[in-house]
């Protein structure tokens, strides 16, 4: 127990004292998964709503796939852009392999499912009078759109940040397509993994610590908006 | 019902539409906004050398003191990627970095000859060291060579945690294993598939045998209880090549920034630092070719 305790205190010692490493990995992690979460958000937010405002063949079929996708191994997702990005690869010439720009991209594969699917339910959930009502006051698709937004913007939120908690969480993406290289492409859970093998637990530890600040706080600012409304 | 309509869209929506169309505007500007950054930081930054070399040499903690003076010196960033020597020359072999730092004379030599990499020199050399639990239950303290340490291993069923990787080292075991002629398997026999590091915490919490480069052990010397069971046979020589990846076949590669380094490894300056890197007074790596 005594290890334990004392890697505790000296974990909270690089906390708080604001070690730039430790932070250098944070800073490169919440970027990473932020954007990562914003570019998945352009696209899976407007899908998910217009999935609940149109009805076309193949709807259930498709909502059955973005069920099976929010459970996405994160190593497929990275073994599939890794064939894809490498200079051999069919993006190769991008030379995106090994950058910050991979693992955004291959964060917001991972999750577009999750915000496409959760903004599905989001836009579900919402007053069943607001399509017929805003149909018959001859609003367009856009409009329509607009309203169902603005009508579930808090669990459109909550799905953001179900994402982002995701995206932050993952390992395989980030050690497969940025490679842990220090300074640059190393976030949270790749040093995290790195700092275990090379038996440097209290830095591990401290990582380990922010992390989970980290999705706390995602999830506490959830519940504040959903109080607001 | 038609004539109406506008004027009903109007009136439920006018509001609406303008403030939404404005904010939709910010929120659109933004989101580009944040691509850009991005890829400005990735674009902007300063020029990136990218380095495959094995775990080895970056988990005893050279790398860190070998670049900062190259990255001071000529204003560029050295992206290192630690994976076995196996994955190492595949990288360099797609092109996926630009110079290769491995320990593996065969895997080089059929890399070169092979037309993926130029220019393979040394850089430095160290040997390998077979560390077991201070009772030695395999009694490969006695042995006189490596193989009569492996043979005792293995006749005594004592596990053995093989790196599992494809690096150097655990190419350097296979041939070892093999000049014994034993074929490792059973259940004494774990491939972990893990860096050198890792790999000396999980032997070390086994109390079991295991190859590793004396750079990496000495590293770790503090944070585990192996002891160096079997150490100065001349099979166990491990020499470092650095191998700049053939432009004619990948022609991104930066072979200006690639030939500045390799110069600088193995200069005057690289090789002091090299020499001067110790721990507990040990050095870790001896600079230029094993001969």
């Amino acid at each position: 127990m005594d290890y334990f305790s004392e890697a505790i205190t000296a974990a909270l010692t690089l906390i708080f004292s604001f070690d730039e490493e430790v932070y250098v990995v944070v800073w490169t992690s919440l970027r990473i998964s932020f954007i990562a979460v914003i570019l998945a958000a352009a696209i899976g937010v407007p899908l998910g709503i217009l999935v609940v405002l149109k009805d076309f063949v193949g709807k259930r079929l498709l909502q059955q796939t973005l069920n099976t996708l929010m459970a996405l191994p994160t190593v497929v997702v990275g073994l599939l852009l890794y064939g894809l990005l490498t200079r051999q690869g069919p993006l190769g010439d991008l030379g995106l392999l090994y950058t910050t720009t991979a693992i955004i991209i291959g964060q917001a594969v991972l999750i577009l499912p999750i915000i496409w699917n959760l903004s599905i339910a989001a836009a579900g959930s919402a007053d069943p009078r607001l399509l017929p009502t805003s149909q018959a006051l001859g609003a367009s698709t856009l409009q329509q759109g607009k309203m169902y937004a603005h009508e579930a913007r808090f669990a459109i939120i909550a799905a953001l940040v179900a994402g982002f908690g995701r995206a932050l969480g993952e390992v395989g993406i980030a050690m497969m397509l940025g490679g842990n290289i220090e300074g640059f492409t190393r976030t949270m859970t790749t040093a995290i993994a790195l700092e275990t093998s090379k038996g440097e637990f209290e830095f591990a530890l401290a990582l380990g610590i922010l992390l989970l600040v980290a999705a706390f706080l995602a999830n506490f600012l959830v519940q504040r908006f959903q109080k607001i409304r | 019902m038609d004539i109406l309509k506008p004027s009903f869209k109007q009136r439920a929506f006018p509001q609406r539409s303008r403030d939404d169309g404005r904010s939709l505007i910010k929120k659109l500007l933004i989101f580009w906004l944040l691509i850009f950054v991005q890829f400005q930081a990735t674009a902007q930054a300063q020029e990136r050398l990218r380095l495959a070399t094995t775990t080895s040499t970056d988990n005893s903690g050279l790398l860190a003191v070998l670049h900062p003076p190259f990255e001071k010196q000529y204003g560029v960033k050295i992206d290192v990627i630690a994976v076995g020597t196996g994955k190492a020359l595949k990288l360099g072999e797609n092109g996926d970095v630009d110079v290769v730092m491995v320990h593996a004379p065969g895997a080089e030599i059929k890399f070169v000859e092979a037309g993926y990499g130029v220019e393979r020199l040394a850089v430095m050399y160290n040997d390998f060291v077979l560390l077991g639990p201070v009772e030695d239950p395999a009694m490969a303290t006695r042995a006189d060579t490596i193989t009569a340490a492996l043979i005792g291993i293995a006749g005594h069923e004592q596990t053995f945690i093989s790196r599992g990787d494809d690096s150097g080292t655990h190419k350097k075991e296979k041939s070892l294993w093999q000049k014994a002629g034993i074929k490792p398997a059973g259940e004494w026999y774990l491939a972990v598939g893990q860096g050198m590091g890792a790999t000396l915490r999980i032997a070390d919490d086994k109390q079991a045998y295991t190859l590793s480069d004396r750079g990496t052990y000495l590293a770790y010397k503090d944070k585990i209880s192996l002891v160096i069971t079997s150490e100065g046979d001349p099979e166990l020589v491990n020499p470092y090549h650095v191998i700049m990846v053939n432009p004619a076949k990948r022609p991104h590669v930066k072979t200006g920034l690639a030939r500045k380094y390799i110069t600088f490894i193995r200069g005057e300056k690289g090789r002091d630092i090299i020499r001067n890197f110790k721990k507990f007074g040990e050095r870790l790596f001896n600079p230029g070719a094993a001969e």
